[in-house]
């Protein structure tokens, strides 16, 4: 099978079913926002959940005993170009791809029976407790503490970075069990119901003007001791089973680049200057060739990553190369859809309820917004760290 | 090829290692090179011809192997790794490529380019054509059973010991229409044929020609109809120089990374320094890049005839770009001493840059990309 990431589409009917299943019910105006590389609202993508779980596609990427799909490599990437082509938006990762893969892996039966079906049907939002103030790329160095009370933990600390957490129904959390062991290893993870009493949240306001993250504050919360994952002080290794998994994600997320292409492709035909297109000038035909080219060059790798998976084979370094390239990437694209748009990309919000011109104001939020995915995720910094180190030796 | 070598691919890129490692160590390079006579270039020319590789491409039909994009792949990432300067890609890639008519003239040129006797080039570009193959001016006028052959070509890739030249000539038309296009077979001892030899500073030899009234030329293939064949030939040659081009930023950034592992300053192997692991990081990414594109334009290459002109321009563009940048931050990171001509990496740098002039530059492919899309 692993040839087929590289020669014709070996199962024609899946990609049919697939394309059959995006022909319809993928509303128009999510292309731009998607084009732009922002996230939908919650309850759209919920939406979208609730669709894919309904015909049995709720998590991809899951063993199919967990109600996953049981899907290989080469029949995600079928599924995720499919996905991309219809304008139809990555999936919510943050329970599916973060802690959902935790609690199948180590979780106690009660916690995978509890928590793992909502996450496929779209009824649980999850959100992550990770970052703190003092804490970002250096995460090992969180100070939030969990203390046993009995049959609970009371938790006390400040998270930061929470995204979603305003809408979130449940947050993962990993705090201090014990400050004696080394750093890594009194460090737990909780799963913690959102309307616990003691937590309380503070939006970040944020350069694209979009609500995405909040401030988590945890001021003795009470949390069943069931709802710790695995063993105390254990919670930093659990998070090794992504790194395996990462790649899968990094792949999808490149997939969807190809909608910025589009979105440039398109301001830039429709954009006239004088008596010709943009599109035709040789200056901006030649950054848009630039920036195809290195798209499809990235795609590529995105292949070869995938080809990987389908043989069992480790990547080394290529997720952490695709995220780097990908970020790069989404920058240097809403930047030039940017430019295609001209002087009314600056017409962000109308004052006098008249409407705003097509692709505003998504292509400059996109293009703010685009800034923080060499940021998040462990920095492009921290990325280049970790491939000198493990891949390089250095 | 799954972006993986099969066995028969990865023993020929073994075999072409071992061969490059013994034969084309960088200790005395610039004499090698400058050997008026060629005699060692000679030899590995010879050597070659045994191992068969001479003949990879040629149809089997025509006494060839016929082998796949894969194996020319694997071939070409060893030559790039040791920088064999040889005329490999003009005589046994391109050449080739042109001559696939059942004509006695071409076949014969086949034969001695497969049994290693004879070297062959291809002869499109003109003083005023840019890297445009469609853009002929030297004339063919055809005279009873022959044709008269004027006018000049200002760069022929590997040609400067061609015995045969496969010169494109308008037969008709305005001088950049794609129509009435045709080539000829032309020998190096022509009358009317002159042939001016030039070094690059990578050691590959190169021509100009000016045809006056040459007289000995043959028709190959449809009279008009060239300019398909003649882009797909140049295609795979492209397609051939992007590995020889992935295997030589791979070796100048893994010199590199051994360099920054043993090199010491201020009390501690440079790699130490951050700012420089980062530049390796990206020197490797770029490496990644250029492989998984070579890979692809391979499969491409192998899937349909002719290969998609635009995954070609993508690769040349891309490939082009991240070799440059790769070899030139190799040289960079080592410091004075990759200046200098006895540390091979300034001799990959010279190659990534020789490379992006062969057959077409960087902004030429984008142009044409951003034409085509």
């Amino acid at each position: 099978m692993a040839s087929d990431l590289t020669t014709a589409n070996p199962n024609p009917d899946f990609k049919e079913e697939v394309r059959e299943f995006f022909s319809e019910g993928i509303p128009e105006n999510w292309r731009t926002r998607l084009r732009a590389g922002l996230r939908l609202e919650p309850d759209e993508l919920i939406a979208y959940q609730k669709k894919l779980a309904a015909r049995g596609w709720g998590a991809p990427t899951w063993p199919k005993e967990y109600g996953g799909t049981g899907w290989g490599p080469q029949q995600l990437y079928t599924f995720w170009r499919e996905a991309a082509n219809a304008y139809a938006p990555n999936q919510f990762h943050q329970g599916l791809e973060l802690i959902g893969p935790i609690i199948f892996s180590y979780g106690s039966d009660e916690q995978k029976k509890k928590f793992l079906p909502p996450i496929l049907n779209g009824d649980h939002w999850w959100c992550q407790g990770y970052s703190e103030p003092g804490a970002g790329s250096d995460l090992a160095s969180l100070r939030t503490r969990a203390d046993r009370d009995g049959d609970f933990y009371v938790l006390n600390g400040q998270k930061t970075w929470t995204s979603y957490a305003h809408v979130a129904t449940h947050v993962f959390v990993l705090a201090r069990t014990s400050t004696e062991a080394k750093r890594q290893q009194g460090i737990s993870l909780f799963l913690i119901d959102m309307t616990s009493p003691g937590l309380s949240i503070r939006p970040i306001r944020t350069m694209d003007e979009k609500h995405h993250t909040n401030e988590l504050f945890i001021d003795n919360v009470r949390v069943p001791a069931e709802n710790l994952v695995g063993e105390e002080g254990r919670g930093w290794e659990y998070g090794k089973v992504l790194l395996d998994r990462e790649r899968m994600v990094t792949a999808s997320t490149a997939i969807f680049l190809q909608q910025t292409v589009a979105a440039v492709r398109d301001a830039a035909s429709r954009r006239k200057i004088g008596s010709s297109l943009l599109i035709d000038r040789p200056v901006f035909a030649s950054k848009l060739a630039q920036f195809e080219i290195e798209v499809r060059a990235l795609q590529i790798m995105v292949r070869r990553l995938m080809a990987d998976a389908a043989r069992g084979a480790q990547s080394g370094p290529r997720g952490s190369m695709v995220k780097l390239r990908w970020s790069q990437l989404l920058q240097a694209g809403t930047a030039l859809w940017v430019e295609a748009l001209g002087p009314e990309a600056s017409h962000f919000r109308a004052l006098t309820g008249s409407p705003l011109d097509e692709d505003m104001p998504y292509a400059l939020q996109g293009a703010l917004y685009s800034r923080v995915t060499s940021i998040y995720g462990g920095t492009s910094e921290i990325q280049h760290n970790i491939i000198a180190r493990r891949a390089l030796g250095l | 090829m799954d972006f993986l070598f099969s066995d028969e691919q990865d023993m020929l890129f073994q075999s072409a290692d071992r061969f490059g490692q013994e034969r084309f160590a960088c200790l005395g390079r610039a004499e090698l090179l400058s050997d008026p006579e060629q005699a060692e270039l000679g030899r590995l020319w010879h050597d070659m011809a045994e191992l068969g590789w001479l003949m990879l491409t040629i149809d089997e039909a025509a006494g060839g192997i016929g082998a796949g994009s894969g194996e020319v792949m694997a071939l070409m990432q060893a030559m790039g790794k040791h920088l064999i300067p040889s005329a490999y890609v003009a005589t046994c890639i391109l050449v080739p490529a042109l001559l696939k008519g059942d004509e006695d003239a071409a076949q014969t040129v086949l034969a001695k380019i497969g049994d290693g006797s004879a070297k062959a080039s291809g002869a499109f570009f003109e003083a005023d054509s840019g890297y445009h193959l469609h853009h002929v001016q030297l004339e063919a006028v055809r005279k009873g059973d022959t044709y008269v052959l004027n006018g000049q070509k200002c760069h022929v890739e590997d040609g400067a010991d061609a015995d045969w030249f496969v010169v494109s000539a308008r037969t008709s038309g305005a001088s950049s229409e794609r129509l009435g296009i045709s080539l000829f077979l032309v020998p190096k001892d022509a009358p009317g044929l002159e042939v001016e030899k030039f070094r690059a500073i990578d050691g590959h030899r190169h021509a100009k020609l000016h045809l006056r009234e040459v007289t000995n030329a043959v028709l190959i293939g449809e009279q008009d109809n060239a300019i398909a064949n003649i882009e797909s030939a140049v295609a795979l040659a492209n397609c051939a120089h992007l590995a020889e081009a992935s295997g030589s930023m791979r070796a100048a950034a893994d010199l590199t990374l051994e360099y920054l592992k043993t090199r010491e300053q201020f009390g501690q192997p440079i790699g130490k320094f951050q700012v420089l692991q980062h530049r390796m990081v990206d020197m490797m990414m770029g490496c990644e890049e250029a492989e998984s594109m070579v890979f692809d334009a391979a499969q491409l290459a192998d899937r349909a005839e002719p290969i998609d002109p635009l995954a070609v321009c993508a690769a040349k563009v891309r490939v082009g770009q991240c070799g440059l940048y790769v070899t030139q931050q190799a040289v960079q990171l080592h410091g004075g001493i990759g200046f200098s001509d006895e540390i091979i990496v300034s001799h990959h740098l010279r190659r990534q840059m020789m490379l992006n002039l062969a057959y077409g530059s960087i902004d030429h492919y984008r142009s044409v990309y951003a034409e085509g899309q």
